[in-house]
């Protein structure tokens, strides 16, 4: 077969896999796999939009965690104004809080672009090593903003104290919830697919390249650069807006780096560049983690020795491994 | 279906002969605690004081399970899912951090979980946010500096420069101190939370001149900043609360803490029977004194079993007001359970001081006498 | 607010500034001659602290735990180098982000599995105990004061070393072209070992001295860490004096930021709310100005490679 059918047909089994899995835990009355589940595709959404930035526009962002956390504190924040019933300003107009899950997600999308769009301005000016780090400095910047904000819990971080509603849906139920999440992966990863196929990918992929070949063709790669950060940041931000109503909870830990380098796990883990990459990493993941996690104080160990292993011995990540090299790879 | 319905019944029937004779029902306890990276040391403590308790006890009926939160939040929310959902525990336990239990504590409560809090009492959850399934066996966040506000008082400092880092603990922490401190206060400096150098500040102290400096620096930040005081010179009295003085930091900062007074409501030379049979067996279980963290944790178990002994776990109003009662000898005393069910417990005031050649506190007096935290009127309970 | 107190902040971030330069200097060495991002850095920094409290409380003699901590640190950074670093020079940045960032988690969790939880007792040698008078009536600490000498000393090594040795030539060669030194018949797999262990020497050097000060515990490499990578990239990456001068720059920016930033906003606001909002600000500070200088100039201040 060959061997970009095979990948197809791995995403599939992928695709299928993770969506069968919690009605199963259901019907084994095992209701925690459903959340677990969720966990993994909420992360694999991080990843997604993180893929977009590293191994499309080959932009290695160190900083991600810091649209996961604007998208989380935009879910934290709105829904905290309105279960306390305290409008969000009162000068020119009264603003509402809101706990719609639609409105949430539109505002958690802007803001992390909106923020990527600033940082991206600064940041995209460098390259190499420099890009690594300034993202970097832009994430934890952002950090110790929000741990010494008394506004909104600084360190201790917020409580979403019900979830928030979708029309139509009871989102209360996990399994309900997971399928939301579920659905949002898809379309994000569908759209991926779109931009890497479209004229956009194709002039973000020269850009990686050769800059001032495409500068010739009336291209210009900083601004091309700029839109694929901004959009990566803004898969993220949504990401980090349904991991704050999955755990009904934000805090800054969800902008430190530690967190960006997880969620740059999550797409190594994978496979750098491909589409399912993100949802394999972060299955991998958190399989890892509440194994090991239950099995030894240690597990973090293991979870470098694996990694290691992963970067120097198996660099296409799993999809790699099993579906072979890509043209780029 | 059926088979495994007679089954059930068979299973009911026999726990019923049993609760007949003696209460005993088994009750599954969670705990999810920070067992690794850092800040880990107090998360064992609370473990090995749980265990402890549990091991002499000998109860079979109690079934604990233990998990890493590695002082996640993300984390310590996915293990409590976990811990409702999958293993179907009745109560939970375990948590160090006010920040992760902000995160674990409402959604637990609200799903009809038992918390007991071996550790950390954010304000929120002992005033409005209090809640009859939550039960502190620790400490409310404020007790500690409250106290050393009122022995700064009683003892007379005229001037204090008080430092915390900048996140909401290190807050309720300065604020709590300013409730009770009646003196001036020379200076009040914010520090970055985990912050490891401390020149600025401790210059910032030489220049102040005040008569004493309180500091709350929990954990790495408490013992940088203890040595390199120590190293500069000045001679201005330190004191705190008990965390950046207990037993397992003072390995590590001993020499250079000696003489420090720290409020803790709990010592090691308190003289309840109790505490001395407390103090001797833990150290024979595990080979090192024990902290406060191991006593919280020690205590926290024995509410569980006291309760145990006289209510079902399954009658959830039974049972809550079992463990109100606290129908034990705990290595503090008594303990009291206030409306909000926090404890009202003496704080009292300790002096680090070497022993041999371990450094340990040594009891100086009481600071306040049965106290509560300043929360407990905003609780409708 | 006196000049005392002010010439005595301004030692204090020089202080700081130096035992960055510590850390900085191997990351920026390796980075420039072998063209590797190192996360690891800060754990090379934690080993040298854990091998200096462990000999210095075994033996007694803070010196022979200072030894210590060179040689630990040297002798982990080369079997690094031999076992990982070494298949990560063709890599790109990406791969070495990761395998670094394993690393990390690897020296964390296999630390804390041999030593424990608990901070480990480090404290300053007797000899440097305590304050020293210097003119104008400044009490300062002396420990302080040696570190401030040590880290010169060592900047002052290195220049030597790098300038005036063959070790330094090759370094240099290394640095402006790869290809050339190999057909010169330099072994170039013994240079890149030595190098990596030279820098794993100086952070382990860092951590042993900073280790007297601060809480020797598992993860206190990470902050310095990224203090020193705000460091080089300031400074330029590649370039030792960029280093040097960069370091200084972070010192003191975080210092007096600290220091003046609260008492500036004291100027228009109330007391508790100025501090906290100062102490906000100041722990932004270095990452604002990492931001400025890469406004101006993307490649740092003294950008290695033209």
């Amino acid at each position: 077969m060959d061997k970009f059918d095979r990948e197809k047909a791995l995403n599939v089994l992928i695709a299928l896999s993770l969506l069968i899995i919690p009605f199963i835990a259901i019907e084994m009355d095992e209701p925690f796999y459903v959340t677990l589940a969720t966990r993994v595709v909420v992360f694999a959404i991080a990843g997604v939009g993180l893929n977009l930035a590293l191994g499309l526009g080959g932009l290695i962002s160190f900083g991600h965690a810091a649209f996961f956390g604007i998208g989380g504190y935009a879910a934290g924040i709105l829904a905290s104004h309105a279960l306390n019933y305290e409008p969000l300003m009162t000068s020119l107009f009264e603003l509402n809080g809101t706990t719609e899950m639609l409105i949430i997600w539109g505002v958690a999308v802007v803001a992390s672009g909106l923020a990527a769009l600033i940082i991206g301005l600064f940041s995209l000016r460098t390259s190499g090593v420099y890009f690594i780090m300034i993202t970097l400095a832009f994430g934890q910047m952002i950090y110790y903003f929000a741990i010494s904000w008394p506004a909104y819990g600084g360190e201790d971080g917020l409580s979403i104290y019900v979830r928030n509603k979708f029309p139509g849906v009871n989102t209360l139920d996990p399994i309900n919830f997971f399928l939301i999440c579920f659905t949002l992966l898809m379309l994000s990863i569908l759209l991926i697919s779109v931009l890497k196929n479209s004229r956009f990918g194709a002039a973000l992929q020269a850009a990686r390249q050769n800059d001032e070949r495409l500068s010739t063709v009336g291209i210009h790669p900083f601004k091309i650069r700029l839109t694929t950060f901004v959009v990566s940041a803004m898969i993220t931000g949504l990401a980090g807006a349904l991991y704050a109503d999955l755990n009904r909870f934000v805090s800054p830990s969800m902008l430190s780096w530690h967190t960006s380098g997880e969620i740059m796990v999550f797409v190594i883990l994978g496979g750098v560049g491909r589409l399912f990459g993100p949802v394999v990493g972060a299955a991998l993941f958190i399989l890892f983690e509440s194994i090991f996690g239950g099995l030894t104080e240690h597990w973090m160990l293991f979870l470098g020795l694996v990694l290691l292993a992963v970067v120097l011995f198996a660099r296409g990540g799993l999809i790699g491994v099993i579906a072979g090299k890509t043209r780029h790879g | 279906m059926v088979k495994i319905n007679l089954l059930k019944a068979g299973l009911v029937g026999l726990s019923l002969c049993v609760a007949g004779t003696a209460m005993a029902k088994p009750v599954k306890v969670g705990m999810i605690t920070t067992l690794s990276g850092g800040g880990s040391g107090l998360g064992i403590d609370v473990r090995d004081g749980f265990m402890l308790a549990v091991k002499q006890a000998g109860n079979k009926d109690l079934e604990v399970v233990i998990e890493d939160d590695a002082r996640k939040p993300g984390l310590a929310v996915q293990i409590a899912d976990k811990m409702i959902q999958s293993e179907k525990v009745d109560i939970l336990t375990g948590i160090i951090w006010s920040n992760l239990a902000m995160a674990v504590v409402p959604s637990a409560v609200a799903q009809g979980k038992i918390y007991i809090s071996p550790n950390a009492g954010p304000s929120q959850l002992a005033g409005k946010g209090c809640h009859p399934n939550y039960f502190n066996a620790s400490f409310q966040n404020d007790n500690l500096p409250e106290a050393m506000g009122a022995y700064a008082t009683k003892t007379g400092v005229k001037s204090t420069f008080i430092m915390a880092p900048n996140y909401p603990a290190g807050k309720d922490v300065l604020n709590g101190f300013k409730r009770f401190y009646k003196g001036k206060l020379s200076s009040e400096v914010y520090t970055k939370l985990g912050q490891t150098d401390y020149a600025a500040e401790i210059a910032q102290i030489r220049a102040s001149k005040a008569e004493s400096v309180f500091v709350f620096l929990p954990g790495g930040m408490g013992i940088a900043f203890m040595k390199q005081y120590a190293q500069s010179g000045v001679d201005i009295p330190v004191m705190g609360p008990a965390f950046s003085f207990d037993q397992g930091i003072l390995k590590a900062v001993g020499p250079v803490a000696v003489g420090v007074k720290n409020t803790s409501h709990w010592s090691k030379d308190l003289k309840f029977p109790a505490n001395k049979a407390f103090v001797e067996s833990f150290q024979a279980e595990y080979g090192r004194l024990p902290s406060l963290y191991a006593v919280q944790g020690f205590d926290t178990a024995s509410l569980i079993l006291s309760a145990m002994k006289t209510a079902d776990v399954k009658d959830t109003d039974a049972f809550r007001a079992a463990i109100k009662k606290a129908d034990f000898d705990s290595p503090r005393g008594k303990l009291k359970f206030g409306n909000n069910q926090h404890l009202i417990q003496t704080i009292y005031v300790r002096e680090v001081v070497k022993e041999g050649d371990i450094y340990t506190n040594k009891l100086e007096g009481i600071a306040l006498e049965n106290h509560q935290d300043a929360y407990a009127s905003q609780c409708k309970m | 607010m006196t000049s005392v107190l002010f010439i005595e902040q301004l030692l204090n971030g020089l202080q700081f500034g130096v035992m960055l330069f510590l850390m900085a200097a191997g990351l920026t060495l390796v980075f420039g001659v072998m063209g590797l991002i190192n996360l690891a850095h800060g754990a090379l920094y934690m080993v040298g602290a854990y091998a200096c409290a462990t000999v210095a409380n075994y033996t007694g003699s803070f010196w022979l735990g200072l030894v210590a901590s060179l040689v630990a640190a040297a002798v982990a950074g080369a079997v690094v180098e031999i076992l990982v670093i070494r298949r990560l020079y063709k890599r790109d940045h990406l791969d070495q982000v990761l395998a670094t960032f394993a690393l990390i988690l690897i020296f964390s969790e296999g630390t804390r599995w041999l030593f424990g939880s608990f901070p480990l007792f480090l404290n300053v040698p007797d000899i440097l105990s305590g304050p020293i008078e210097l003119p104008g009536g400044l009490l300062y600490p002396l420990y302080r004061f040696a570190l401030i000498i040590i880290g010169c000393l060592v900047a002052i090594g290195l220049y030597l070393l790098i300038a005036k040795t063959r070790l330094g030539i090759r370094i240099r060669a290394g640095e402006s072209d790869r290809e050339m030194i190999a057909a010169l018949g330099v072994d170039i797999r013994l240079l890149y070992t030595i190098v990596f262990a030279l820098g794993a020497a100086l952070a382990g050097f860092a951590g042993g001295l900073v280790g007297a000060l601060q809480s020797v515990q598992v993860g206190m490499g990470e902050p310095v860490l990224i203090l020193a990578f705000v460091v080089i990239v300031i400074g330029g990456i590649g370039s030792i004096k960029g280093a040097l001068i960069g370091a200084i720059l972070v010192g003191m920016v975080d210092t007096m930021g600290r220091f003046l930033l609260p008492s500036f906003f004291q100027l228009f606001m109330n007391n508790s709310d100025a501090t906290s909002v100062g102490s906000a600000l100041a722990s932004m500070s270095i990452y604002i100005l990492m931001a400025l200088v890469l406004v101006v100039k993307p490649k740092g201040l003294f950008p290695a490679h033209g």
